[in-house]
């Protein structure tokens, strides 16, 4: 195992994280912010409780999933595009590093970064609303598989994409609308029963609603089986990421 | 044996052929001998710059093998790789990092803790620790060009891989640069380099190999080579301009100068004793007198176009 290779590529897209903070934190903290200002003030004061939950703490783990999925995804598929787009791809191809090694650095930065964002997000939030955690093993267990998985997503992507609008596409058309029809902001047990069975296919729903138990002990579905599509989704994207290393697909030519 | 020892990298009938159909090398067969400086010479698209990334691990061959110090690319590929350092063709530079973390960086993806010293040597070799703090997207072309190879050199590497090196580099810059090879051949650092400059070739290499259509034509001692094919021309300042070339110097070949001042003999460096002696004694037999005659041989650039022409 090459570990100074990982910490090299590691450090470099931390230190990325440190120019554009920004980007990386104050603006995920200000729309943070801003839906606890629209939903939990604005609307919220005039909604009842969430399975005796106020509606304010009802949407946090909610929003803290919103903004680690959408920056895992960004982050990690930014980190890996961008070197591709510049050429300085050819650095790392070229070195003695195995791909399990430039997924752990590239992924395993993203992920860290998700993390971290996650933490600051909950501390936001604590501002706001009272926040009590009933299993704190498991919403750091459920914050950390989310994170890794969807940074490995953001990994693909960042291969997968040949344009800077490519990047954009599958975050903007599909994981944002996954998550906000993903009960963030509402139990999907409130659904008309035919909308509920839809929305049992959305992947996110399990995710936040593993997340949601961690905090509040209620979840839409079974945390067992939240659990096990985290690790599927995991189990998934390794699988992908293992098939580009194998086929060199648009790294090597 | 000793001659395997002596080898430092093997390539044997390596092909490419890209997705696109596009064949860019065919049954290449290379040896590099450990220390050498080597010159890879050839049109655009020739392979050249196919050849090294296949030998990197940057593009995948599509048959054929390469043994980097006794190591398959592919089997022991970190091994192989952990020998060689890149200076790519292009000028790719991080944009927001810092001169010293950019090379940092290199050092760490090839396994090694971090050596300030040496990352500082190679700095101020390059003629870049004024700017080890300085963004990269901060500096000259030229700059940026001697950053990519401080990167090739962080992980001090045994070959060094040096891809159209001096290109659109201003002349003392390309002067620092021979110096800085020859230098590295001083430390047992083989160097391969691949360039347009036919003069950079004729400067520092010791062998050359001329690429052309995927196919290596040829691969010579420089001198030797230069020897082998080389055209000698003598010119002859004349003391009496001639209207024409006489009939007795007709076996010749012979050019003469628009003011027939200067007649100038072609002849072959290999019989060249023999031929221009012969051709001044036909010149003071036919009553020409000259005041000043000059000999010139012909550059690796006549030889090589002559080359790449032939294969056309």
């Amino acid at each position: 195992m090459n570990v100074e290779a990982v910490y090299a590529i590691y450090r470099f897209e931390m230190a990325r994280a440190r120019r554009t903070v920004t980007q990386t934190i104050v603006s995920p903290v200000i729309s943070t912010s801003l839906y606890f200002v629209v939903f939990g003030a604005a609307i919220g004061s005039r909604i009842q409780s969430v399975g005796g939950i106020g509606y304010g703490s009802f949407i946090v783990p909610g929003l803290v999933m919103l903004s680690l999925l959408a920056q895992s995804i960004s982050n990690a598929s930014f980190g890996i595009y961008f070197p591709r787009f510049t050429g300085t791809i050819y650095e790392v191809l070229s070195a003695p590093v195995s791909p399990l090694e430039i997924v752990l650095g590239y992924a395993g930065a993203a992920a860290t970064k998700s993390i971290i964002l996650g933490a600051i997000i909950l501390a936001t939030a604590g501002i706001f609303v009272p926040l009590h955690v009933e299993h704190p093993i498991w919403m750091v267990g459920f914050l950390v598989l989310t994170a890794a998985t969807f940074s490995l997503f953001g990994f693909i992507i960042g291969i997968w994409a040949d344009g800077f609008e490519k990047l954009q596409i599958v975050p903007l058309l599909i994981v944002t609308p996954l998550t906000f029809l993903g009960g963030s902001f509402y139990s999907i047990n409130m659904l008309p029963p035919a909308w509920r069975t839809v929305a049992l296919f959305n992947p996110v729903v399990y995710l936040i609603s593993g997340f949601r138990w961690s905090f509040y002990g209620i979840a839409d579905v079974n945390v067992g089986v939240s659990l096990g599509m985290t690790a599927l989704f995991l189990a998934a994207a390794l699988v992908v990421v293992g098939r580009i290393f194998r086929t060199g697909y648009r790294l090597k030519t | 044996m000793l001659t395997v020892m002596d080898d430092i990298i093997e390539i044997s009938d390596l092909s490419k052929k890209y997705s696109s159909g596009f064949v860019a090398l065919e049954g290449v067969h290379l040896t590099i001998r450990r220390g050498e400086i080597f010159a890879l010479l050839g049109p655009n698209g020739a392979g050249k710059t196919t050849l090294i990334s296949i030998v990197c691990g940057i593009v995948n061959a599509t048959t054929g093998r390469v043994v980097v110090d006794g190591n398959d690319i592919v089997r022991d590929w970190r091994a192989a790789r952990s020998l060689i350092g890149l200076v790519p063709q292009e000028l790719t530079t991080d944009a927001f990092e810092s001169v010293w973390n950019t090379v940092s960086f290199t050092r760490g993806l090839f396994g090694l803790r971090a050596k300030p010293a040496h990352i500082e040597n190679v700095l101020r070799a390059l003629a870049l620790w004024d700017k080890k703090d300085s963004r990269v997207m901060t500096l000259s072309g030229g700059m940026k060009r001697r950053l990519l190879i401080a990167k090739a050199l962080a992980h001090e590497p045994r070959i060094l891989f040096l891809d159209e090196p001096t290109a659109g580099v201003d002349v003392d810059l390309r002067h620092d640069m021979w110096q800085l090879v020859s230098r590295l051949r001083g430390e047992g650092v083989t160097v391969i380099l691949t360039t347009h400059y036919i003069e950079e070739a004729e400067e520092m290499a010791d062998r050359v190999g001329v690429i052309n259509k995927g196919e290596l034509v040829l691969v010579r001692n420089k001198a030797d080579l230069l020897h082998e094919l080389g055209t000698k021309r003598l010119s002859l300042r004349l003391r009496h301009p001639l209207a024409r070339v006489p009939e007795a110097l007709a076996a010749w070949r012979l050019e003469l100068s628009s003011d027939g001042g200067e007649l100038t003999c072609l002849y072959d460096a290999k019989a060249a004793r023999d031929g221009v002696g012969r051709f001044l004694e036909k010149v003071r037999e036919a009553g020409i007198e000259f005041m000043d005659l000059a000999t010139t041989e012909t550059s690796l650039e006549d030889i090589f176009v002559s080359l790449v022409r032939e294969k056309r």
